[in-house]
């Protein structure tokens, strides 16, 4: 059962390509992180999707039907972004009044229990924490017992703690069988939380897959050494010098290893590891900028 | 409780909780009263009842405009618009909702002037003529409400307030209201019946006075009323929000 679909979907803003001709299948039960740099189009593809604009060409589909119909909205919950709550309203006049709009709510105290507001009821949004507002936006996706939700980058500005509080309360949706599409730059929290990886960059989904399989394309791995001077070696795609090592980020580990041991340098302590998700992101998002030097 | 009604409840605790926003749409037609109504037609009970619903039709086209105009536009501004979109409900609850909040903030705007006139001036009406001129106000909001939802989704707020200030006073002037059924300049005279304003206030005069109106006047209201539900139609159909390029 496919929750949400882009087909060969465009978005064009003015004279700016936000999407160009992208793919994207949800399935139900999945839980796909969408992830790429600020104004790679992530946002645009996820408003696409949930009915807030419509595609210059291609076909959005929601739920099996055209987003932009209340009726396909009815198992979508969607979070705000946490500064756009209405100040003047308190949390419960919030909830209660996302409430009314589906038939069968979550009551609001489990919900507020949930996502520890309970005590926050009769405070005015524009009062909270900015910890508590964005707990309170992640919960209004909820209040529908959707079976998709679309997170815009949940946790933004969250500290550690609050952030695997959220997580927690995304992975206990999931695992009772909810679909979850969450957008992010926070590398750490895809990879964490998500099955499947959906990169996007200038506009255009440049990998989908598992997290694994993601790591595995782009095969980056990192070898890290102790050494004075390098010679511009090939094959390196970043390099940074931290704590007294050198790390460099390559596609071909051995090669790299063997043109060290050919170059005569002098080096100790090697190590070669796979990359995070964010190094693999850097280097498949890299194409365009010119190719950093070896130090 | 139905959709709209829990919209407008909300559209109007949001009001409330900021009160200086009704203190303004009630300010301009009350100072109208004082430095106008009061001083030349206050003494006399015909002018005085005339000149008061004129006031009242200037309130709530005052209401309605900037309420509609300038809200809807700072609102469409904001995040949390965007975010009721993506909730199971079409355009229609929404609207009503907005439009029934209009409504309670059109009559608290009305009630200085009304205060004003009882006790200031010697206009009087009866009691059926007094809760007549109740519901020719909701009727008449309904032009000015269109016109503010017009502007509020088709411009960002800056320039809506622009627009809304522009529009606002020549269909004041030009309509009539700052001057009595029959003492309006001949220009004026001449272009009023035209305008949704003259329409408005005629259909007040109608149902506090023994006025009788112009059948062009009101038969160009219901035009008004139906080419501005359209435009205002057109302009939310069109809206995804805020507009970047």
């Amino acid at each position: 059962m496919i929750l949400a679909r882009a087909e060969q979907v465009s978005r064009r803003y003015g004279e700016v390509l936000a999407l160009d001709r992208v793919d994207l299948t949800v399935r139900a039960g999945e839980l796909v992180g969408l992830l790429g740099p600020n104004g790679a189009g992530k946002s645009t593809l996820i408003n696409l999707l949930v009915g807030l604009r419509r595609p210059t060409a291609g076909r959005v589909e929601l739920c099996g039907g055209d987003p932009r119909d209340p009726a396909s909205r009815r198992q979508l919950g969607v979070t705000p972004q946490e500064t756009g709550l209405p100040g003047t309203l308190r949390v419960g006049e919030v909830v209660d009044f996302v409430s009314a709009h589906f038939p069968d709510p979550v009551p609001r105290g489990e919900l507020l229990d949930r996502f520890g507001l309970a005590d926050q009821v009769r405070r005015q949004t524009g009062g909270l924490s900015g910890g508590q507002r964005r707990r309170l936006a992640v919960a209004l996706a909820f209040v529908g017992r959707p079976r998709l939700v679309v997170l815009d980058e949940p946790t933004t500005g969250l500290d550690v703690e609050a952030r695997h509080a959220l997580w927690d309360a995304i992975r206990g949706f999931h695992a009772d069988g909810g679909t979850v599409l969450l957008s992010s730059h926070y590398l750490e929290e895809v990879e964490a939380l998500a099955q499947r990886v959906v990169v996007i960059g200038h506009g255009r989904v440049l990998a989908d897959d598992s997290v694994a399989a993601i790591r595995g394309i782009v095969g980056v791995r990192r070898v890290s050494l102790v050494a004075h001077d390098l010679p511009a070696l090939p094959g390196v795609v970043a390099t940074e010098r931290a704590d007294g090592r050198l790390h460099l980020l390559t596609s071909d580990a051995d090669q790299l290893v063997r043109d060290l041991v050919t170059a005569g340098v002098a080096f100790h302590d090697l190590e070669v590891r796979p990359t995070s998700l964010e190094e693999a992101f850097l280097a498949i998002t890299a194409d365009d900028r010119p190719a950093p030097a070896a130090a | 409780m139905p959709l709209a009604l829990v919209h407008a409840r909300y559209q109007l605790l949001e009001i409330i909780r900021i009160p200086v926003a009704v203190v303004g749409s009630a300010f301009f037609p009350a100072a109208a009263m004082l430095f106008f109504v009061v001083p030349f037609a206050g003494d006399d009970p015909v002018g005085a009842t005339y000149a008061t619903a004129a006031m009242v039709t200037f309130a709530v086209m005052s209401a309605n405009i900037f309420q509609y105009g300038v809200g809807v536009a700072e609102d469409r501004d904001q995040p949390w618009n965007p975010y009721t979109r993506t909730l199971p409900a079409g355009p229609a609850p929404r609207l009503a909702g907005r439009i029934l909040a209009g409504l309670v903030l059109t009559y608290v705007s009305m009630i200085p002037v009304v205060l004003i006139a009882a006790v200031a001036t010697e206009a009087r009406v009866s009691a059926v003529q007094f809760l007549l001129g109740l519901g020719a106000v909701a009727v008449v909001s309904v032009p000015f409400t269109l016109l503010g939802l017009a502007i509020g989704y088709s411009l960002p707020s800056k320039a809506a307030i622009v627009v809304a200030q522009v529009i606002f006073f020549p269909l004041a002037f030009g309509g009539g209201l700052l001057s009595g059924p029959d003492d309006a300049p001949g220009f004026i005279k001449a272009i009023a019946p035209y305008l949704p304003t003259r329409g408005a206030v005629e259909l007040i005069w109608t149902a506090v006075t023994d006025f009788r109106p112009d059948i062009r006047a009101l038969v160009m209201l219901v035009v008004w009323v139906l080419v501005l539900a359209a435009l205002a139609g057109w302009a939310y159909r069109r809206d995804e929000g805020r507009r970047f390029s």
